[in-house]
């Protein structure tokens, strides 16, 4: 590759990466608003999350007197982890240089740091909730992470690799193909992304009621940029789990060269499938009851038995014997 | 030879039988009987449709018919029949709690794997396209056997008798595209008498412990109330 073309395509890695940070509030604030429709409210803007964003980063930040430096380190550490782990996963653009740097391993690591980091910081204050928060994340994330290998290996093992890129290149170059594998997987993944990303379900994003709260019990004591840094990564992990399902199993429209065209067709191609699993996303929260805690591990094993059954399927039906 | 390189239909077969072998799984660990009833009713529905698209693909007429048999039986009539029954003997809103569910569920991933093995000498032989359904097929039938032995309930156990039947049918369709019609008319009013005579059980068991859960045949005293499986509880009661 020439160095030219080389700068470009880290420029453009870098601008994805920009994107990713930009775009998050706009998915969130795009739930809400088809989740207010379907309720037969009006709902806040579409802006209103870069709004709320904008108003903590201003506002100051106060930090708990039994609070250790790792309690001050701990949103950026998350933000960077979330936003590195984004980094890796095609937006717009295939054949991108940090796509050869990470893998789907190192993405699956780079979150799980990010959240060992918000459980120390849920525990380190010594709050009541902060460590309930805490100790409820884990357990779920301690079941979601095996599904999500699982469903990543079955992908990996179509491909021959465990780079998203090639995964994405894989399926675009077959065309059309119905594979079990890959149904079972998707719903895996989409089992596991509301699980993590603390949709209805699992937890409820809505709602500051003591006994049901999982990622905002472990955020109740930061104020100002901190929170602001908080919650600005979890709508990019939302972000990134809604691009890595619409991408890798609907990759259609993603641009494959570095021309003004082809990039923003696949931008308007993304913004689309996002949009359509936004609006899902919400007409699920809409139907469905959160349950209760114990209930999760029943939710996470049906995702864990869809990704072995995918590895399975994958090897019965599609390899022939 | 690869999935890439299969028209579409036939992928589609493989698609459908794939989702087959999911709901063997979704109706081994259905807590609640209707919606098991319901699972059934699906796979019945899925297998339907497997034949359907081999006749399609393979061109095969005399599948039509059967396509429609399986659908018109296991898809609306057993299933209502299951249904109907259900609601005779009051147990609609009935779950039965597995023991092990999620043990229950890996012993099933094992047996797709066992069967996956024992199959795979077989279609070396190189049959049709099909011939990789025939360990799903296996499988079907392997799971259904698990859910007769780890259920309870006579009707959950029914259940898992009839889906049996439906890997059967999805191994006759995929690797020999078809019995003949007299075999499948055989077969089929065979479970359908079968399904009668389940029906005509289940009263009578009910008649004689009081209950469906096949589990408390095991107890030898007469006693309807729980403390009979208590030993020392027997005795005394025998003693007097």
């Amino acid at each position: 590759m020439p160095d030219g073309l080389v700068l470009a395509a880290w420029l453009i890695a870098f601008a994805q990466a920009l994107l990713y940070v930009a775009l998050a509030p706009l998915l969130v604030g795009w739930v809400r608003k088809v989740k207010a429709r379907l309720q037969n409210r009006r709902g806040a803007s579409l802006f209103q999350p870069y709004a709320d964003l904008r108003k903590l980063l201003i506002k100051e930040t106060r930090v708990p007197h039994t609070a250790s430096p790792l309690f001050r380190m701990a949103p950026y550490i998350v933000f960077v982890a979330t936003w590195l782990a984004a980094a890796t996963v095609p937006l717009v653009a295939l054949d991108l240089p940090v796509a050869r740097i990470a893998d789907i391993i190192v993405l699956v690591g780079l979150l799980a740091l990010a959240r060992f980091f918000l459980a120390l910081a849920g525990m380190d204050v010594g709050t009541a909730f902060g460590g309930m928060g805490a100790s409820r994340e884990m357990l779920i994330s301690s079941l979601a992470e095996p599904a999500m290998l699982m469903a990543v290996f079955t992908l990996a093992m179509t491909a021959h690799s465990t780079s998203l890129e090639s995964v994405m290149s894989h399926h675009l170059a077959d065309g059309f193909v119905l594979r079990p594998s890959y149904l079972f997987a998707l719903g895996a993944l989409l089992l596991v992304a509301l699980a993590e990303c603390g949709r209805i379900p699992v937890d409820n994003p809505a709602t500051h009621l003591e006994l049901t709260m999982i990622h905002e019990a472990m955020l109740l004591e930061y104020s100002g940029r901190h929170l602001a840094l908080m919650e600005w990564a979890a709508q990019v992990k939302l972000l990134l789990y809604g691009v890595l399902i619409a991408n890798v199993f609907f990759p259609w429209g993603v641009g494959r060269e570095f021309t003004p065209l082809a990039l923003g067709l696949g931008l308007l191609a993304v913004l689309a499938k996002l949009a359509l699993l936004g609006a899902a996303l919400a007409t699920a929260e809409h139907v469905m009851a959160k349950m209760r805690l114990f209930r999760a591990p029943a939710f996470l094993n049906l995702a864990l038995l869809l990704a072995l059954l995918g590895l399975l399927s994958h090897v019965i039906l599609e390899i022939g014997a | 030879m690869t999935l890439a390189l299969l028209p579409l239909l036939q992928q589609f077969v493989l698609l459908l039988a794939a989702l087959v072998m999911f709901l063997s799984f979704v109706l081994l660990a259905q807590a609640r009987l209707i919606s098991a009833i319901h699972s059934f009713a699906w796979q019945g529905a899925l297998v339907a449709a497997v034949t359907l698209t081999v006749a399609v693909a393979g061109e095969t007429h005399h599948l039509y018919f059967s396509a429609i048999l399986t659908l018109a039986l296991k898809a609306l009539l057993i299933p209502w029949m299951l249904h109907r029954l259900t609601r005779r003997l009051g147990l609609e809103r009935h779950t039965e709690d597995l023991h092990w569910p999620t043990l229950a569920i890996m012993a099933a991933v094992v047996l797709v794997i066992f069967s996956y093995w024992l199959v795979t000498p077989m279609v070396a032989q190189g049959l049709a396209f099909t011939r990789n359904i025939i360990a799903v097929s296996l499988a079907v039938v392997l799971i259904g056997l698990l859910m007769m032995v780890v259920r309870q309930q006579a009707v959950a156990q029914v259940l898992g008798f009839m889906s049996m039947e439906n890997g059967l049918f999805l191994a006759a369709v995929s690797a020999t595209a078809g019995m003949p019609l007299v075999v499948e008319l055989g077969v089929a009013f065979d479970v359908l008498v079968a399904m009668v005579l389940f029906g005509v059980f289940f009263f009578q068991i009910r008649e004689s412990i009081d209950s469906l859960d096949v589990d408390r045949l095991n107890r030898l005293t007469e006693t309807a109330d729980p403390v009979g499986a208590n030993p020392f509880a027997t005795t005394d009661e025998v003693s007097q």
